[in-house]
Formats: C-alpha cells, sequence, structure tokens
C-alpha cells in the first residue's frame, strides 16, 4: 500500500493522523491526475453536450442560430448524399473490415515463426501505417490516377484497356478501399502477431499430436485463442472506419459525383464549407449514435461468446 | 515444441506481399527524383533517366514548405513534451495514489477514446472561436495536451512498475512530486519514450483539426500545406511528390528509430 510509505518514515516522529494522510492523497492524486484528465473531458463532453443543442439549431457555424426542433433529423432521412455517405460506410463497416481481419490473421500465423527476416516483414507492413494518410492519399491518387497513374500506365503498355478508377463513380469507393486497406494492414498483422505468441505451446502440440489438421488447428485453437484480440480490433475497426476521412480528401474529395462521400466527410463538408453546422452537428449526432449501438452491440455478442475474460 | 525455421515456401508468399506493401513508397521516393516532363510522359516511366532536383527545389524554395515544416515541428514537438508529462503523471496518480474520484474519472477518461472527434469538431471549433484562438499554433496544440490513449499507456505501465524504489525515495523524506520527477520519470523511460514515439507519429500526421482551424498559409502545418499545394500545383507531380517524401521522412525516422517500443506500446495496450 502506498499510504504506508509515509509512515514508516516517520517512525521514530509521531504518527500523522489518518485525515490528514487522505487528504494529502487527495491533493496530490488531483495534482497530478487533474491537468490531463481536465483537458480530455473538457474537450470532450462539453463539446458533446454543445454538438447535442446546435443539432436543434440552423447555427451557420458564425451564428448560434435559432431553434429548429427535429427539422434537421428529418432532413436527413430524405437527403440522398446522407443516404450515399451511409451505404459506403457500411461497404467499409460490413465488407471491408471483417475481411482486413481475416486477411490480417492468416498473414500473422505465417509470420509467427521463428524465421529469419520476420523483423523485415513486419517493418514492410507497418510502413504504410505510421505514414500520413495525406502522403498515403497523393501518391495513390497518383498512382490509381486515371489519365496519367502508374497503374492505368501498366495496364496500357501490357495492351489491357486503362480503368476510370478513382474517376469511375462504380470503381471509386473499391479504388479507396484498397488504398485504406493498404494503409490500416500492418497495424492488424501486428496486433494479431501480439496475440498469438501468448497461446501456449502445448495447445498446438497436443492438437497436432491428436492429428489436427493445419486447418483445424486454425480453425479450432487457434481464432478461438484470438478472439480477445479479434474483439479489440473490432471495436478499433468500427471507430477507424466511421473517421474514414483524410484519404477522401486528398484523393477524391467525395468525388465522382459523392461516390466515395463518408459521413465524416460530409459532416465536414456540411460544417466547414456549406457552414450549416447545426445540421452537420445532426449529421455527426447520428454517427456517434451508430458508432455506439455497433461498439455495444459488438461488446454483448462478445461477452456472450465467452470472449471477454 | 521447437519451433521450425519458416519453409522458404512461405518467403515465395511474404515477400512479394511486404514487396507491394512498400513499393509505392520506394516509387515515391524515384519519382520526386524525376523532371517534371519525364513523369508527365503516359506512361510514367518507373525508374529516373537522371537524377532531377527540381520537384525539390519547387518545394523547399518556391513554396512556404520550409515554413509549414517548422510549424509542424513547433506544434508536434510541444504536443510530446506536454504529453509525456500530464499523461506520465496522470498515469502514476491512477496507478499509486489512492484519491476521491479516481476510478469513476479513468473509466471516463478511457470511454472518451470511443468518441468520435468529427461529433466534437463543431463545438471545439466554437470555442476557440469565441475564444478568438482560431487560425493559431496554440489552438492546434491545446485540444491535444493529452490523450486518453497515453493516460491507458502510462496507467498500465505504472501499474506493472515496482514499488521499491519509490519507497526509497519517500523514507529519504522526498515529497511525492520529488519522487516522481528525480526517481520515477528517469525509471520510466522506455515507457515515456514508447509514448512519445506514438504521440509525434499521430500529432505529425494529424490533418482534419488544422485543416479546420487554420486559414492563414504560414500557419498550415505540412499536412494541410502538402494538400493545398497539391491543388495549386496539379502538373508539377515531381514537386507534390518531392513534399511528400519531405513529410513523410520525419515519421519514417522516428518509427525505425523506435520501432521496438513503438510495437511493445501498440501490443502492450492492447493487452493490458
Amino acid at each position: 500500500m502506498t499510504s504506508t510509505a509515509p509512515a514508516l518514515g516517520r517512525a521514530t516522529g509521531r504518527a500523522q493522523p489518518r485525515d490528514r494522510r487522505k487528504l494529502a492523497d487527495n491533493l496530490t492524486g488531483w495534482g497530478f491526475a487533474g491537468p490531463a484528465t481536465l483537458i480530455i473531458l473538457g474537450f470532450s463532453l462539453i463539446p458533446m453536450v454543445w454538438a447535442l443543442a446546435l443539432s436543434f439549431t440552423d447555427s451557420d457555424l458564425m451564428s448560434s442560430g435559432r431553434n429548429v426542433g427535429l427539422d434537421n433529423y428529418r432532413a436527413l432521412v430524405a437527403d440522398p448524399v446522407f443516404h450515399q455517405a451511409l451505404r459506403n460506410t457500411g461497404l467499409l463497416l460490413f465488407c471491408y473490415l471483417p475481411a482486413s481481419l481475416a486477411a490480417g490473421l492468416l498473414v500473422a500465423v505465417l509470420l509467427n515463426r521463428r524465421v529469419r527476416g520476420i523483423g523485415f516483414y513486419r517493418t514492410c507492413f507497418l510502413v504504410p501505417y505510421i505514414a500520413s494518410a495525406t502522403s498515403a492519399g497523393l501518391l495513390m491518387g497518383y498512382i490509381f490516377d486515371r489519365d496519367f497513374g502508374l497503374l492505368n500506365g501498366m495496364l496500357v503498355k501490357v495492351g489491357l484497356p486503362a480503368q476510370g478508377l478513382l474517376s469511375s463513380p462504380s470503381q471509386a469507393m473499391l479504388v479507396l478501399t484498397a488504398i485504406f486497406f493498404w494503409t490500416r494492414f500492418g497495424f492488424t498483422v501486428v496486433i494479431y502477431l501480439a496475440a498469438l505468441q501468448e497461446i501456449n505451446k502445448e495447445i498446438l502440440e497436443a492438437a497436432a499430436i491428436d492429428g489436427a489438421g493445419r486447418w483445424a488447428v486454425f480453425r479450432h485453437v487457434i481464432v478461438p485463442s484470438v478472439r480477445h484480440m479479434t474483439v479489440f480490433l473490432a471495436i478499433w475497426g468500427v471507430i477507424d472506419v466511421l473517421q474514414f476521412f483524410d484519404l477522401v480528401m486528398t484523393t477524391t474529395k467525395g468525388g465522382p459525383a459523392n461516390a466515395t462521400v463518408t459521413i465524416v466527410y460530409y459532416i465536414w463538408q456540411l460544417a466547414f464549407t456549406y457552414f450549416t453546422a447545426g445540421y452537420g452537428a445532426a449529421v455527426a449526432y447520428t454517427l456517434f449514435a451508430g458508432t455506439l449501438l455497433l461498439v455495444v452491440t459488438g461488446l454483448l455478442v462478445a461477452r456472450r461468446r465467452g470472449a471477454m475474460r | 515444441m521447437r519451433r521450425r525455421l519458416l519453409p522458404s515456401g512461405w518467403h515465395l508468399l511474404l515477400l512479394p506481399m511486404s514487396i507491394v506493401t512498400v513499393l509505392p513508397f520506394v516509387w515515391m521516393v524515384l519519382s520526386s527524383l524525376m523532371s517534371q516532363a519525364e513523369l508527365n510522359r503516359f506512361p510514367p516511366p518507373i525508374w529516373p533517366e537522371a537524377v532531377d532536383l527540381g520537384g525539390y527545389r519547387t518545394v523547399l524554395e518556391g513554396s512556404d514548405f520550409p515554413r509549414w515544416f517548422l510549424n509542424s515541428v513547433l506544434v508536434s514537438g510541444s504536443i510530446v513534451a506536454a504529453q509525456v508529462v500530464l499523461c506520465g503523471m496522470a498515469g502514476y496518480a491512477f496507478a499509486r495514489i489512492r484519491f476521491v474520484g479516481s476510478r469513476l474519472v479513468l473509466v471516463l477518461v478511457i470511454a472518451t477514446a470511443l468518441i468520435p472527434f468529427q461529433l466534437t469538431v463543431i463545438p471545439t471549433f466554437l470555442i476557440f472561436n469565441e475564444a478568438g484562438l482560431t487560425d493559431t499554433l496554440g489552438a492546434l496544440i491545446v485540444p491535444q495536451l493529452s490523450s486518453a490513449v497515453g493516460i491507458y499507456l502510462m496507467t498500465s505501465f505504472f501499474q506493472s512498475f515496482p514499488r521499491e524504489l519509490e519507497e526509497a525515495g519517500r523514507i529519504d523524506g522526498c515529497s511525492r512530486f520529488a519522487v516522481f520527477f528525480r526517481v520515477v520519470l528517469p525509471v520510466a523511460k522506455p515507457a515515456l519514450a514508447a509514448l512519445a514515439v506514438i504521440t509525434f507519429i499521430t500529432a505529425w500526421n494529424d490533418l482534419f483539426w488544422p485543416l479546420v482551424v487554420i486559414n492563414s498559409e504560414e500557419k498550415y502545418t505540412v499536412q494541410v500545406g502538402l494538400t493545398t499545394f497539391q491543388g495549386q500545383h496539379r502538373a508539377d507531380w515531381p514537386a507534390v511528390m518531392a513534399g511528400t517524401v519531405l513529410t513523410t521522412l520525419p515519421v519514417l525516422g522516428v518509427f525505425l528509430f523506435g520501432q521496438r517500443r513503438f510495437i511493445q506500446a501498440l501490443t502492450g495496450a492492447v493487452k493490458g
């Protein structure tokens, strides 16, 4: 116990009254933790309440606007751009996210051996994760450019037709998802790798002795053992996907024809380029409610399946 | 079971995968060394015919890039310094000192990590607007003086930190403050370094908040500057790529230098 330490120091003197020691602990505790927590809570709880209030107004960012009740939320239901943003974000959540977790786990399993060069592979996979989305976006925006890009250049060289890529309404979101995958893949691999290294080797050995094939070991030993990491990565991924902004900003700016608009990109547009801050706040709150619902449902499902320890 | 060496067959799969992963960055460097005429050809060449530093000259002499770079260094540096001290202190308090409300506050802080910044960005902008602080570098620093991830990392680190050292310090009659700064911080260097690496990469790479709160070109960070630079120099791809290389170098350097710590912190935070 920390509280016994001062008493030791005064072994020769008079024992300090308990209340004073408690008071001292409270003061030092808050003195130490106060500044950091005040900044975090101040910049999250106050704006959260404010954003809710704002979402019931027609604020234009510069003035506080008048109360419009639920009008913003009603407008949202009929807003085609919002629907497109929902579809795009949904695609990322329900197709990209599970696929990226599966791919990450597979590669982590491959890397989970004592092998020359494992550090090299890990570094390679992490480089796109630490480079800024701006750099990644500009670079990939150029490689995937329809008219000048490296990819179309290569396609044409080998006699294949050039693709619309980021300029094509039907391909842009797929290309963007691939770029997103490329930037996040290393993170998934490294986290899974850490989980795999915790698996008791004897269990794997026992499974092998029992004649389990590679697939059976993967399916019945590895996947259940890393389930807590899967839960973490899924929650992290949901938050990450719902905040998908930088790459959109630096490659397509939501285009062509809103094909790649995501919810957060739309919030930014609404508040800071169209100056409809009240409406933007309503979209933001809808996003937040969605995140909360997804994360809580995910946690409940995970707990029911006994993944949380 | 002795772990066997990876059969060489797996290398045939992993090597191309890792090459595909880093190849775009290699080409980023190569294309930054091409001349404008060369890079504007279609299909674009893979290897530069001759090293042409025109792109770098445009970025460094013909734009505000050096200024943006300096702004980023200032902002990220201040954020790192503040987080190392503030999150370090908070983590220590949550792990070691019993005080009223500590558990509740810690849970609240960690829960804020689930709040998307885009939800709070509009009111946060309004707060800085009210205070007359938009379009200042301070507005970039203040909201990031501390972070939930940082507090969480430090708390779990100090929970596994041996108590004997501090107790020795306290017996010598030092105050808690003195013990923290003279005894605990020096020994906690590896964890603080990990926090510094993660914080630096996040701060340096931030685009959203600077984009919202900064208007004047001379106060841009590299990320915002690079985005607008691309808009203005659409045809000058070597220059855009040169800017991208220069923007990526600091994080790449910090990452390669502190890679072990970075990975330990990432995985440690998840396990904790």
